[in-house]
């Protein structure tokens, strides 16, 4: 099975439709499927839910997809630095809901485990809370009762991903902090599509250091990242 | 008299101890990294995937793929390890990370800390803030002692949105330094200038002896 596909398109042919439910990676603009997102605004697909951790900027990331009004749900932790998706929640086309970003995570990584639910303290006796399930468990000191609330696992229709290097059977490697949440998001997909720098001969990837195997990957595209920069901060060349 | 931002995060660093894996928050907590003491060492996490963070690149070595939790753009050193979001958090709730030190807008006198949104304001989202509050070993708040209104953020009860219930340790404000305790607060010291009297003036929580 061959899973290289030529370019976004083509790897999303078949994939997308009205009303789905994506799991995407990235952290801010570092590590996003940037090309994947370009493709699903091009296909013009529509009410679509997106678990991500952030909502891009006005024209790049999820941003971009806010802006034809693709997108009818957000799940995320922090979504500052997006002036449409303000404008459009605070105007009620978009429906958000935030959670916690390690709850995030680790729902997504549920989902891909299999695992429909679990109990976490994050979150307890806040807005978090309402509505879910409420245990305690031993976990304090000499055994004292803390309290739980359940949080579900994601399971997404796709999941779009960012990574370093391929090779041709999906074996993955990231690259530094852009790892971030393209794991769990690619675990969390009925299928997951990903878009990398660079896509190399099977058996030249160090099987000891590959961050997500392929049995997680079924189609993969190689292209060139803009890779912006949200925050450039320095420090002068002479402190060094 | 009483401290400025870069004397709060001086205090703050204080609290560091020698092998130490801690989650510093934006804003004031970001500072600490300047003052840790001489013999510590400890190690920073930032939660979008890293511990052994860096200081900021010089100009020109910026790296699109190594930004910090804040998004800026950062270095790693020779401890450094990635990781993905989920091994991150794990490692938060875990209990691994021994200490966050956070910004706060409200922070009450039974631990509660409200520091992500105000009712009727532009909402941004927790972040991470939730998980960290939930699972540090120590979470201490750096923070002004009053708004900019002048009214007290060290309250009897939290007027906002909560982050964690009963989740602060120590609160270190630019008047003095107070702990979480049963029945209220316990001032642990006066920022230099401000007496006894000025900070428990300035505190509307109950503050214990």
């Amino acid at each position: 099975m061959k899973k290289v596909y030529p370019n976004a398109a083509a790897a999303l042919d078949g994939l997308l439709h009205d009303g789905m439910f994506i799991a995407a990676g990235g952290f801010g603009l570092c590590g996003i499927p940037e090309l994947l997102l370009d493709a699903i605004k091009e296909a013009g697909t529509k009410d679509l839910t997106f678990a991500s951790n952030n909502a891009g900027v006005d024209d790049f990331g999820i941003g971009i997809l806010l802006q034809t009004k693709q997108v009818k749900k957000m799940i995320s932790s922090y979504v500052g630095e997006n002036a449409e998706f303000m404008r459009q929640y605070l105007s009620g086309e978009l429906e958000l809901e935030f959670n916690p970003q390690g709850t995030l995570a680790e729902r997504m990584r549920a989902g891909g485990a299999g695992i429909p639910g679990f109990f976490t303290k994050t979150g307890v006796g806040t807005v978090i809370a309402e509505g879910k399930l409420e245990k305690q468990f031993p976990t304090g000191e000499n055994g004292a009762m803390e309290d739980y609330i359940m949080e579900e696992g994601i399971f997404a229709d796709l999941a779009i991903v960012k990574a370093w290097k391929a090779d041709e059977t999906g074996n993955l490697v990231f690259r530094k902090t852009a790892r971030n949440f393209n794991v769990p998001a690619a675990t969390c997909g009925k299928v997951c599509v990903v878009e990398v720098e660079e896509i190399v001969p099977t058996g030249s990837l160090d099987p000891d250091s590959i961050h997500l195997p392929g049995i997680y990957v079924h189609r993969i595209i190689k292209g060139e990242h803009e890779k912006r920069i949200e925050q450039r901060t320095v420090r002068p060349r002479e402190e060094a | 008299m009483a401290w400025d931002r870069n004397q709060m995060a001086a205090r703050a660093a204080q609290e560091l101890q020698d092998g130490w894996y801690v989650n510093l928050g934006i804003g004031i907590p970001t500072l600490v990294s300047n003052y840790i003491p001489e013999g510590v060492e400890v190690t920073l996490q930032s939660e979008n995937g890293m511990l052994g963070m860096g200081p900021f690149p010089i100009e020109g070595e910026e790296d699109a793929d190594l930004i910090n939790a804040g998004k800026q753009t950062i270095t790693e050193l020779p401890q450094t390890a990635y990781f993905d979001s989920a091994q991150s958090f794990a490692m938060i709730r875990g209990g691994k990370i021994a200490m966050a030190i956070l910004g706060a807008m409200e922070v009450a006198e039974n631990g509660d800390l409200a520091n992500w949104m105000i009712p009727g304001k532009l909402v941004k989202g927790m972040g991470g803030a939730m998980d960290l509050v939930a699972g540090v070993g120590r979470v201490v708040v750096v923070m002004d002692h009053a708004n900019k209104h002048g009214q007290s953020k060290v309250l009897t009860e939290c007027t906002l949105p909560l982050t964690g219930k009963g989740v602060v340790d120590r609160i270190i404000t630019n008047l003095g330094v107070l702990d979480v305790v049963e029945g209220g607060l316990k001032i642990v010291e006066c920022a230099e200038g401000v007496s006894e009297e000025e900070l428990r003036a300035a505190t509307e929580a109950t503050i214990v002896n």
